[in-house]
């Protein structure tokens, strides 16, 4: 446990020494690494349910709506704000998502699989339509204004404490449930763990940290729009886990990361002067080159990137 | 996790590409070639090409030939501004166009903005985009300017009693309405009645029995095509003879496809007209014809004039310093364009004429073109 925290303090320092110098970056590689942090939070957290737990939500998306929507509107309120603000917002907008995970949870957790799956997705839709209606947030026509508060050490210091509080979490003596849930359910109902508990716990804590994700995109962009949480972007963050290996965290993190930067990287290459005509034709439709990648990731490793070795190191006594 | 950020620092910056040409003029799109309402990404990136080209072949401009540097943003939230970050940033493009979509444009907008590099829009038509900033332009007109437009031609046509149905859902339609009911009052008109509905619904029996009884002269529908097509076929079911006028939003393929002739008749505003005699219209559709073998739409010939109306700019502040060439777009003043005279007032909006199109003998045909 000692380990664990000087890791978290270690990586705290050089996250804020990275940031530092990274100021001067190039602003679109500084984009770029902002879109991985924030991947890297919705990854991480959506694991913890998807991976760990072993349910299956499709509408992770609708919570970072949650919190970005409720940040957003929070700052705007202060007329912009200071640093301090906007941390507390983001907490704020954190804790509005982990309420609607809790609203959501509750109900519909005690449904499985592809149940679970459906109502999650329909949380994501319903959450869309009621911003899409709601004058207030801007309703279809989306909000801006919002200054530009997030950076990179904001959203790598997001990143660092979701991968250490969803680590901690399922590490402990506590967390060995949401383990056990994943695993058999009934069995685990059966030596008297509380299943539902488990799982809208991990709802919770999965949902509030896709708010701050939310709030960290929404002073990022400066423009939020009901479409940007539809269903496909919830499926991104799904993508990211099971690429990674449901339940390795460090395989999640790493799919994150490569997700978000692969787009970017075929995009340049689609555009190198160099290459024959044939070969530029080939990357200018550079999203069916990235579903390639992923479906032969998927074959040659179904368990994901860094699936079985972490589940091992999980599964032992 | 701290040294993932920097190792993909170094990877991406290992990736960049050589410093740019000086003799070329850079010129950065983002348009939505993939994704969710690709058609209209591809028909506007189609037109700026083709005026990109047609530039090029006349030599170029201030002696510099025109490199377009286009990013697909896929449909997708988020995109835009990383791309125009990217656009700004590695590639020091002097001016960016897009997007269609006014989501989009509304994304991207602050960051051209921040960085003091002139943004056209061409089809972005909520009011919000080019208030953002000073930097910021569009080549279209808003929406609330076509509703004046269609009272303005009713007017002219001599209809006084006019009712109107608007679709609640989508703020477009609220926007043409309010300005349409205020410029028929402000004619001399009267709004006899006023109904509503909602995009998706399928019958409209109840709200057109309703306007019926009030005896328009005239009805204003300005919703999208799918639900005014279904509008008209059931408004003469009922016997109702009045024409009906509406907004661009009327322009699709199945329009006229489920409407069959119940639109004879009947008028909309729109951008352009493949009709209309000016030269600068009938020299668009000669060469996108030859480039592209298809006839261009509204948001081809959008895309054409924003490129066009940035490269008549530069010409005229003989520079691409950013604040030169601000300043130039802004005094930009009857630009002879395929959408009509251009000029860009002091928020930056185009006034320019509305088109009206009339329906009849299965297709469109131009009536006339209304002045600000």
């Amino acid at each position: 446990m000692r380990d664990r925290r000087l890791l978290l303090l270690a990586a705290l320092v050089a996250c804020g020494v990275g940031a530092h110098f990274a100021a001067g970056l190039n602003p679109y590689y500084y984009d770029v690494l902002v879109g991985v942090g924030i991947n890297l939070i919705l990854a991480a957290s959506l694991n913890l349910v998807n991976g760990h737990t072993g349910q299956f939500s499709l509408g992770h998306a609708g919570f970072m709506a949650v919190g970005a929507y409720a940040s957003a509107w929070l700052t705007l309120r202060a007329g912009g704000g200071s640093t301090l603000v906007f941390v507390l917002a983001l907490l704020a907008g954190g804790a509005a998502a982990g309420l609607a995970g809790l609203a959501v949870g509750l109900p519909s957790l005690r449904l499985r699989g592809d149940y679970l799956a459906i109502v999650t997705l329909g949380f994501n839709e319903i959450i869309r339509g009621v911003i899409g209606n709601c004058e207030a947030l801007g309703a279809q026509r989306g909000l801006g204004g919002m200054l530009r508060h997030t950076d990179l050490f904001w959203t790598f210091t997001g990143a660092i404490l979701t991968v250490y509080v969803v680590t901690s979490l399922v590490g402990s003596t506590y967390g060995r449930g949401f383990l056990a849930v994943r695993d058999d359910e009934i069995a685990a109902e059966a030596v008297g763990i509380g299943t539902t508990k488990y799982k809208v716990l991990a709802f919770v804590v999965a949902a509030f940290f896709a708010g701050i994700a939310g709030g960290l995109y929404a002073h990022f962009k400066q423009y939020i729009n009901p479409e940007g949480f539809n269903f496909f972007r919830s499926m991104d963050i799904v993508v990211m886990v099971i690429l990674g290996g449901m339940g390795s965290t460090a395989g999640v993190c790493v799919a994150a990361a490569l997700l978000t930067v692969l787009p970017e990287g075929l995009r340049w290459v689609s555009h190198l002067a160099s290459l024959p005509a044939w070969l530029q034709h080939v990357a200018e439709n550079r999203m069916i080159l990235y579903s390639l990648l992923l479906i032969v990731l998927m074959l040659t490793r179904p368990q994901g990137l860094f699936g079985p070795r972490t589940a091992r190191a999980h599964d032992r006594p | 996790m701290p040294p993932l950020p920097r190792l993909l620092a170094a990877a991406l910056l290992l990736a960049a590409p050589a410093a740019p040409a000086q003799d070329t003029i850079k010129v950065g799109e983002f348009a939505a070639l993939t994704g969710g309402i690709a058609s209209f990404g591809q028909s506007s990136h189609k037109g700026t090409l083709l005026a990109i080209d047609e530039l090029n072949a006349a030599g170029g401009v201030l002696g510099k030939k025109l490199a377009l540097l286009t990013e697909d943003d896929q449909s997708l939230a988020g995109q835009p501004a990383t791309i125009v970050r990217k656009l700004i940033s590695q590639d020091h493009v002097v001016a960016i166009l897009g997007e269609v979509a006014s989501s989009k444009s509304l994304e991207a907008a602050p960051i051209c903005q921040e960085n003091h590099i002139p943004m056209i829009s061409p089809a972005s038509t909520n009011p919000k985009v080019t208030e953002t900033g000073d930097y910021i332009f569009r080549v279209c007109f808003i929406d609330p300017f076509q509703g004046t437009v269609m009272a303005k031609f009713a007017a002219s046509r001599g209809w006084k009693k006019v009712a109107v149905l608007t679709d609640v859902k989508q703020d477009y339609s609220m926007g043409l309405a309010q300005f349409f009911k205020a410029g028929v009052v402000q004619g001399g008109g009267e709004i006899v009645k006023e109904q509503s509905y909602s995009s998706g619904d399928k019958d409209f029996k109840p709200q057109l029995t309703s306007l019926k009884a009030a005896q328009p002269e005239a009805i204003f529908v300005p919703g999208y095509y799918a639900e005014v097509a279904l509008i008209a076929k059931q408004a003469r079911l009922l016997g109702i003879k009045a024409p009906l006028l509406g907004g661009d939003g009327w322009m699709g393929d199945s329009l006229l496809k489920v409407a069959g002739t119940a639109l004879d008749g009947c008028y909309f505003s729109c951008h352009f007209s493949a009709d209309d005699k000016a030269p600068a219209v009938q020299g668009f559709l000669a060469s996108y014809r030859a480039k592209y073998g298809a006839e261009p739409d509204d948001m081809a010939a959008l895309g054409y004039d924003s490129a066009m109306i940035l490269a008549a700019a530069i010409k005229r502040a003989g520079t691409t310093d950013s604040a030169a060439l601000r300043d130039a777009l802004a005094a930009t003043k009857d630009h002879p364009g395929v959408t009509g005279r251009i000029t860009l007032d002091d928020k930056r909006n185009a006034t320019k004429p509305a088109v009206i199109l009339g329906v009849g003998q299965g297709g469109f045909h131009f009536v006339e073109s209304v002045a600000p």
